[in-house]
């Protein structure tokens, strides 16, 4: 059994629940993982939704996708797998104790971040502004090769295909925003470099959320942009 | 070892005597980080709201006295057997074993001080709080009508009912299950006291930490399946609308796949209950603990593949449906592995009949019948005949009061003295878990025999052939409820004047014995250290 | 709600008094409740096992018996109990499903009916249609006999069509074809509720099944006022919405010719094959792009909204009625 880290100078001591710094940093990982489980059968549940509909409309969906604009979506990609490499480099920075390195990695993966979120905002944008945005009420006027101008079902349908993936990066935006609100707090948490154990630690927790995001975006790139017609 | 570093730890843990003698000022209680707090934030919550949907009942049951629907108007009714229906499955039964005695006892019994996350086991109480007044709101906004199950499209397109408001309460206080199944899991996995291997954790530890995953697992699937009822309601957004491309089916599948788990989470911690009881009182380690553990993780693997048979009429695929039936046959095997094993520890043992025990056979006779009727609804023709109907309104009112509500007070009873350091009158206590029987039996058997007569469930008014045995369930419910309201008096009356109980009334065994009633802040004076399994009885 | 909607009809329930085991009006409904007594059987036998146990050994092992107890099972016979007792409920369980399955499978999913009634749910009634387009709500005229087909809809929410005396249930989804099919073998009047909660006036959503002679079922349906018969009446609604502009009969039209397309294989745009079932054609109809045949352009304007659902199975029996196809015969 690891010896308490109580005693040492500049350690943090565990809480009080706690025996050891180890067992307190097993459970705050542990913790992580099973709230990303959760996270994911958030998702895969609008996934799945996603699935039954695309196999029973697929015609349309897949026409509609084609509204989508594929390559700003390649270009996030792009961005959001980047921003995964520098969020591991931070991670390893802070493990080595290195503490400008860890807040150049961290700013580093927060300007991609943000930058992925400037770039959804915009595909949103133009999205609003051909009328393919029916969310509040808003005007939605979708053309279709498929059928005659104005022809309700399939605008029905591509109103629907519009409202899930909506839904789907709305939701991955919400966790985008609440991804970079953890690394503001670790960046600030770096600068101080009080305990780096402790940084190191929540780094990691941290770097596990936002892996996951890049995972569900990874998803959501497959789903709605490459299955078009 | 670990004793040394507690004895190192020592400033930080002096202590007040108990857990209750530091303080009662509200302050102590809204701000308490202490799992033993926590629960008995849980158990006043979980009352109220108990007694709440009781009510409700009673009103359906009086309604129902007579065929022709007088007493309530249809709309009344209707909002009735809702409320009832959304109270009692996530403000009561969800919570109740799990967010009170698991709260209380999960970290006692694995030989640790705490959960894993004191604060956030406050916060899913403060959540459930939240979610508590929505769901209130919504009835003093003049009630939901959609019945617990939401079915689209009624949900979405045609109720004129507070729909958005209840759906908003359930969807918040799926959070503070969520963030209760995190902790469970990880205090299971992080926090056992030395020796206390995964192999000597007690039962009812084990039914809890299952329960968890189902937790964390299925809750999110109805967090999203609540947040597309309120976009399709509010917005249109026509997902589960057939006349803009959407499926109305898809929502019972969402929804089923997490509310069948969801049954699971309310049997299997009172599965855990029921096994320290029977152990307890007939002196005997439980027969086939390892049998016992494997089938509570088999049951909440199958939880998850049998939704489908909540669908068997819906015009889902036939083979689906097939499918579903089989998986239903195969997830009451290890049911009745465990309804053998408790009937085998009884088998030479010494054994006395307190309450709990009356309880926990209680819960013997009448799961059994739950489970046995369930089989009865996995065969798919029969299940034609009986969906929907009275029948399955029995079947699940034997699994969720027989079994949950029975489990959590004979589990209220076997711990009370630890909860409280007091003992109640045992005279009263015998004679309420024997109300409980009976009135349990009275009022949901004579519906087993409704629904095979073709009796529709959710019916305000009914044919009259139908009228001598519903008058029967509720006389049923009016010794139900005397069961369950001479608890609340004696044990409220048991916590100032009740003799004290000492550390160990039972003689049972288990680290939560070990320690002083009512236990001390941080649970133990010294950290244990386990060398035995559990149950060593005799 | 005091006032009830007027155009609901009076409640009439059928007088039969309280039947535990409902009156077997079908042979099938005789098949499910063997199934019934045997699982009674069964779960009879082991909660009796059960409960002598429990007795038995709550008075051998009380506590206050001052007397040796024994050894108690030793582990590995306790394993061998369990695995014993798993497998033989395994046994009996697999005997239980494949006979539910089979009994199932034959309500669902014949289709050799001799007659088809189409039956949609709306809140709170239930309104039949039989094949010589007369028409009833909420209560059903059957002859005996006969094996019918119900195919069930909705027009608005779900409801579920429930004959208990047939031991039949089906739900009525809107946008969606259920069957069952069933066949009287007893005169009599019956039960006949809406099983799924369908709003306000759900538990006045019921009526009464009654099953006559087949001459009397004749004469029931020769006194009812004389209508276009269900295929008739849609061949005019056919013809009325200008269907035949394009389904041309001799395939020179715009749109595929629709003889014989009934219950035959139809190639699609996208490469696919369907069967030209109900659920296709009503598809075909409210949303014509989703599944477009193979070689024809989408030109076809979308009906939804402007025919009604019995509209609809009325324009799906007329196109039964121009031929199934010679797959479909030659099966």
């Amino acid at each position: 059994m690891p010896t308490s880290n109580s005693g040492r100078s500049g350690e943090s001591r565990p809480e009080v629940q706690f025996d050891d710094m180890e067992q307190q940093r097993h459970a705050g990982l542990l913790g992580m993982w099973v709230f990303l489980l959760t996270e994911l059968l958030l998702f895969g549940a609008i996934f799945a939704s996603f699935a039954i509909l695309r196999v029973r409309h697929g015609a349309v969906f897949a026409e509609a996708a084609g509204h989508l604009d594929l390559s700003l979506a390649a270009v996030n990609t792009a961005l959001l797998l980047s921003s995964g490499l520098t969020m591991a480099l931070a991670e390893l920075s802070a493990g080595a104790r290195l503490r400008r390195a860890t807040i150049g990695w961290l700013q580093a993966t927060m300007a991609l971040g943000a930058l992925f979120l400037a770039i959804k905002g915009f595909e949103w944008y133009s999205e609003f502004r051909h009328q393919l945005m029916p969310v509040l009420g808003l005007p939605f006027h979708y053309s279709s090769a498929l059928a005659a101008p104005g022809e309700q079902p399939v605008a029905a349908v591509a109103e629907l295909f519009f409202n899930l993936y909506f839904i789907a990066t709305g939701l991955h935006a919400v966790h985008m925003l609440v991804g970079l609100g953890i690394l503001a707090v670790m960046l600030a948490l770096a600068r101080r470099w009080r305990r780096p154990d402790r940084i190191d630690r929540q780094l990691r927790i941290a770097g596990l959320y936002w892996a996951f995001i890049d995972v569900v975006w990874i998803f959501i790139f497959t789903c709605f942009y490459l299955l078009r017609a | 070892m670990t004793s040394v570093v507690y004895s190192e730890n020592e400033d930080r843990h002096a202590t007040p005597e108990d857990y209750l003698s530091g303080g009662w000022s509200i302050r102590s209680w809204l701000l308490t980080v202490d799992h033993k707090r926590i629960a008995w934030l849980y158990a006043v919550s979980i009352t109220l709201f108990f007694f709440f949907g009781s009510a409700a009942a009673l009103l359906m049951r009086l309604e129902l006295i007579t065929p022709a629907g007088d007493l309530l108007s249809p709309e009344s009714y209707n909002r009735l057997f809702s409320l009832h229906g959304i109270v009692m499955v996530w403000f009561f039964l969800i919570p109740s074993i799990p967010a009170t005695l698991g709260n209380f006892l999960l970290p006692m019994m694995v030989g640790a001080r705490d959960m894993a996350f004191p604060k956030l086991n406050l916060l899913s109480w403060y959540v459930y709080t939240l979610g508590g007044i929505f769901t209130i709101a919504a009835v003093i906004a003049g009630g939901v009508d959609t019945g617990w199950t939401f079915y689209t499209p009624y949900s979405t397109l045609f109720s004129n009912s507070a729909v958005l408001a209840a759906a908003v309460g359930v969807f918040i206080v799926g959070f503070s299950s969520i963030l209760t199944g995190l902790n469970f899991v990880v205090t299971t996995h992080t926090m056992r006291a030395p020796g206390m291997t995964w192999g000597r954790l007690p039962l009812f530890v084990w039914a809890n930490y299952a329960t968890a995953l189902i937790m964390v697992l299925a809750t999110p699937v109805l967090t999203v399946t609540l947040l597309l009822i309120g976009l399709e309601r509010t917005l249109g957004i026509g997902i589960f609308d057939p006349a803009l491309g959407g499926d109305p089916l898809l929502f019972q599948h969402l929804f089923w796949f997490y509310s069948h788990p969801a049954v699971y989470i309310m049997i299997l911690p009172a599965m855990g209950v029921v096994s320290e009881i029977i152990a307890c009182f007939s002196r005997n380690p439980i027969f086939g603990y390892t049998g016992m553990v494997l089938s509570i993780m088999a049951i909440a693997l199958f939880g998850f593949i049998v939704w489908g048979h909540h669908m068997f009429v819906s015009g889902q695929s036939l083979y689906a449906g097939i499918l579903f039936s089989f998986f239903t046959f195969l997830v009451a095997v290890p049911s009745a592995i465990k309804t053998l094993n408790w009937t085998a520890t009884l088998f030479r043992g010494r054994i006395s009949f307190d309450a709990p025990m009356i309880y926990a056979l209680s819960f013997l006779e009448l799961f059994t019948v739950g489970g046995l009727t369930g089989i009865f609804l996995a065969a798919l023709a029969l299940d034609v005949h009986l969906h929907d109907t009275y029948f399955v309104t029995a079947h699940f009112h034997y699994i969720m009061v027989g079994g949950a509500v029975t489990a959590y007070m004979g589990g209220l009873h076997f711990w009370w003295p630890k909860l409280t350091g007091r003992m109640y009158s045992r005279g009263w206590a015998t004679t309420a878990a024997l109300a409980l029987l009976i009135g349990l039996n009275l009022t949901f058997y004579p519906q087993f025999l409704l629904g095979y007569a073709g009796m529709p469930r959710r019916y305000h008014s009914y044919p009259d052939d139908f009228s001598i045995l519903q008058v029967l369930s509720t006389l049923g419910a009016g010794v139900l409820a005397l069961g369950y309201l001479l608890p609340l008096i004696y044990l409220s009356w048991s916590l100032r004047r009740g003799e004290k109980a000492g550390p160990n009334p039972w003689d049972a065994q288990g680290l939560e014995w070990q320690t002083p009633s009512p236990p001390p802040v941080h649970n133990f004076r010294e950290t244990p250290e386990v060398n035995e399994g559990p149950y060593a009885y005799k | 709600m005091s006032s009830e909607a007027p155009q609901t009809p009076a409640i009439e329930d059928p007088q039969i008094g309280l039947k535990l085991i409902p009156e077997q009006a079908s042979e099938y409904a005789q098949q499910v409740d063997f199934l019934y007594y045997a699982l009674l059987g069964i779960s009879g036998l082991l909660m009796g096992i059960l409960a002598a146990l429990v007795v038995v050994f709550a008075v051998r092992y009380r506590r206050s018996l001052r007397r040796e107890r024994g050894e108690l099972i030793a582990e590995r016979s306790g394993r061998r109990l369990e695995i014993g007792f798993a497998l033989l409920l395994c046994l009996s369980f697999i005997g239980l499903f494949y006979w539910g399955s089979q009994l199932y499978l034959h309500l669902y999913s014949a289709t050799d009916a001799d007659v088809t009634i189409d039956a949609v749910g709306k809140q709170w009634m239930w309104k039949f249609q039989h094949p010589d387009g007369t028409r009833e709500i909420n209560t059903l005229h059957l002859p005996v006999g006969e094996t019918v087909a119900l195919r069930i809809t909705s027009q608005d929410v779900i409801h579920s069509l429930s004959l208990p005396a047939f031991r039949l249930k089906r739900d009525a989804v809107p946008g969606m074809y259920t069957r069952a099919q069933f066949t009287p073998t007893r005169a009599g009047t019956y039960r006949l509720f809406c099983a799924e909660y369908c709003g306000t006036d759900h538990a006045r959503m019921r009526g009464k099944v009654v099953v006559l002679e087949r001459a009397d079922y004749q004469q029931w349906l020769a006194g009812k006022v004389d209508v276009p018969d269900r295929a008739e009446a849609g061949a005019q609604l056919f013809q009325s919405l200008g269907c035949g502009a394009c389904h041309k009969a001799d395939g020179s039209g715009l749109a595929p010719a629709l003889q014989g397309v009934f219950g035959s294989r139809v190639k699609l745009a996208d490469g696919s094959e369907v069967v030209a079932d109900e659920a296709y054609i009503r598809d075909s109809i409210v949303e014509p792009q989703a599944q477009l045949v193979a070689g024809y352009q989408p030109v076809m304007p979308s009906f939804s909204g402007q025919v009604s659902e019995e509209e609809i199975l009325q324009l799906i029996s007329y196109i039964q009625s121009l031929g199934q196809s010679r797959e479909a015969d030659e099966q």
